[in-house]
């Protein structure tokens, strides 16, 4: 954690700089970072076993580097996709943000994720459980037709048991019906 | 003026009840039943070497009485004399109090235990209806007042009582480090003497009786992923049933005992399977892409109703299991589901949408008319009470958490259980113990 911190100072100038340039392309900037992975899945390794290391994991002008999973301005930062009442339907956002994992995912056959359903508490739970289901193999599905190998996916739902806003109103709702992407040994 | 006194003088038992029993679960009266029956409930004798008897056990059989809508209990203050035999008792004083039953008794010393004694009065006849002598312990004294309480409700409604059942129930709690807590609970039908079955820091579902009372199968998703369970009570022991890829949801006991109806989603979609407990075959009973789950057994084990979103929204659907035909039941309201059987199998009891509330109704499986009984907003799992008079329930209170709440079949009668802390969730009601 601290180690982790740490990188986000050092890094968070870097992503404002090139920042402009990210918004248009988002995609390349997902690629990009996979691109340079080779090295960095090194540096991120000796981050784990070496404090020293961090400061090598940021370089001087190439934007963001390090794994491109903890860059904050890709979109392989965002991990929850969230859904309409009693609907599993993936909106054009929710595309982009899954396309990235995976592209991310194509790229790191080790790397593994856990897709957690959940809907909000509107509605019976064993229902809830059979949405929750559904939301994730919807992401599910749009990463296989993507390439990413079925072995690095898999899915749980939990439907209404594990809400992560405890009002019982539209903006909790919202932030409960969701798909949360939870990558394995992170 | 008689259902104010009857809640005042319930309220006052409660509190000298749970000064002497830590309940977990308080109940309150929410709404009371017009024309129930007038009965006196005496304060039972002490024959003992000291102090007092173990349990008021008057107090017990009245707060039962009262609880189940059908009895307005008279208050212990009207009270114009307080007889404990048979040859103490004069009519004419309970007939001026419009009291139609009344109840006596005696709480006896014998040896290491003791006898409790009651006899029931027609008090316009002036003559016993029934009386018994039951030897109990203290620490089981509740439960022989809840079975005294069985004996004069089936004397007067012509129906066994509940009182002497138990319910299981899921709780969480919320640490203030945000980590949860969560257990099946089996406690009395009134709240009282609540025993964790299970904790577990991973979500807890749907515990379902055996007929025979003696087992729970539940859901938990201790590993990380659903698998379905079976408790025995009596001994704690479990096996794990099932633990397939994908959903392991919605266990229910068959009536017979012998097969549970599940949900599995190992062939991609939600389905409702069968597994015979002795071989562990599975059989599939539904075949389709739509989530179809919380599959409930009519009484004669001839069918299940379950929930599906076949048709674009959930609603229920019966499956006659020798032909397989599938027959859509609800129509009205955008969202109908988890369905619970009433003991005669004459009307389900589910989960149906009015605007935006979630409430509890009841439909006649001969007509198809739906009374809501309800009046809340998030009301889920229903059960019936195994002599079908009430249906517990699961619903909200103002302060947003978790509570139960029981509710006559005519609606007329509700009364709230609630936890002390935590929420309490998807009771089941026990069957009679066989």
């Amino acid at each position: 954690m601290n180690v982790l911190s740490k990188v986000l100072v050092a890094i968070i100038p870097v992503v404002i700089i090139a920042g402009c340039s990210t918004q248009d392309t988002k995609m390349s900037d997902a690629e990009s970072g996979v691109d340079s992975q080779g090295s960095m899945s090194s540096a991120s390794m000796s981050q784990k076993d070496n404090d020293s290391a961090v400061t090598s994991a940021v370089s001087s002008d190439s934007g963001f580097s390090g794994d491109a999973l903890d860059n904050p301005a890709s979109l392989l930062s965002k991990r929850v996709i969230y859904f309409d009442f009693d609907k599993s339907d993936l909106d054009e956002a929710s595309r982009e943000i899954i396309s990235a994992h995976a592209a991310y995912l194509t790229d790191h056959p080790s790397a593994s994720v856990v897709l957690e359903g959940h809907a909000d508490e509107r509605g019976t739970r064993e229902y809830n459980i059979g949405l929750g289901e559904r939301r994730y193999k919807a992401v599910a599905r749009m990463m296989a037709l993507q390439g990413t190998s079925t072995r690095q996916v898999e899915g749980v739902s939990y439907g209404e048991e594990r809400p992560v806003a405890m009002g019982n109103d539209d903006s909790s709702w919202r932030l409960n019906r969701r798909v949360e992407i939870v990558y394995q040994g992170r | 003026m008689k259902q104010l006194r009857i809640f005042a003088w319930l309220l006052a038992v409660m509190f000298s009840v749970n000064s002497a029993v830590q309940a977990a679960l308080t109940i309150e009266i929410t709404q009371g039943a017009e024309g129930a029956m007038p009965v006196a409930v005496v304060p039972f004798a002490w024959q003992g070497a000291m102090g007092e008897a173990p349990l008021d056990v008057a107090a017990v059989i009245g707060a039962d009485l009262g609880r189940s809508g059908r009895f307005s209990v008279l208050s212990r203050s009207d009270m114009l004399a307080k007889p404990h035999q048979a040859d103490q008792i004069r009519y004419q004083n309970w007939r001026l109090l419009n009291v139609e039953s009344l109840v006596i008794g005696t709480v006896r010393e014998a040896g290491g235990s003791y006898i409790v004694q009651f006899q029931l009065f027609d008090v316009f006849r002036g003559t016993q209806l029934i009386g018994y002598s039951i030897r109990s312990s203290a620490s089981g004294m509740r439960r022989t007042a809840h079975q005294i309480s069985d004996l004069i409700y089936e004397v007067l409604q012509g129906e066994p009582g509940v009182f002497a059942t138990r319910i299981a129930y899921v709780t969480e709690l919320r640490a203030t480090d945000d980590s949860r807590r969560y257990s099946i609970q089996v406690a009395d039908a009134d709240g009282y003497n609540p025993k964790p079955v299970l904790n577990s820091s991973s979500p807890l579902m749907s515990p379902s009786w055996s007929p025979d009372g003696r087992k729970l199968a539940y859901v938990s998703f201790e590993t990380g992923r659903p698998a379905i369970y079976i408790q025995e009570l009596d001994n704690g022991s479990r096996e794990k049933i099932t633990s397939f890829k994908g959903v392991n949801g919605a266990p229910v006991w068959s009536p017979d005992g012998k097969r549970l109806a599940l949900v599995l989603s190992k062939s991609g979609s939600l389905d409702i399977y069968i597994m015979d407990l002795a071989s562990k075959k599975l059989e599939r009973i539904t075949r389709s892409y739509a989530i179809d789950t919380e599959p409930v057994w009519s009484p004669d084990g001839s069918e299940l109703v379950f929930t599906s979103d076949r048709g674009g929204r959930p609603q229920l659907y019966r499956i006659d299991l020798a032909e397989r035909q599938v027959k859509r039941l609800t129509f009205e309201g955008k969202y109908n589901a988890r369905a619970s059987f009433s003991p005669d199998g004459r009307s389900l009891a589910f989960v149906h949408t009015e605007g935006n509330f979630f409430r509890i109704a009841l439909m006649d499986l001969q007509t198809g008319a739906i009374q809501v009984l309800t009046d809340t907003g998030l009301d889920e799992s229903p059960s019936f009470a195994p002599n079908g008079s009430m249906i517990i329930y699961a619903t909200e209170s103002k302060s947003g958490r978790g509570v139960l709440s029981a509710v006559s079949i005519d609606g007329r009668v509700r009364q709230r259980l609630a936890l002390q802390i935590g929420d309490a969730r998807e009771p089941a009601w026990a069957p009679h113990k066989k």
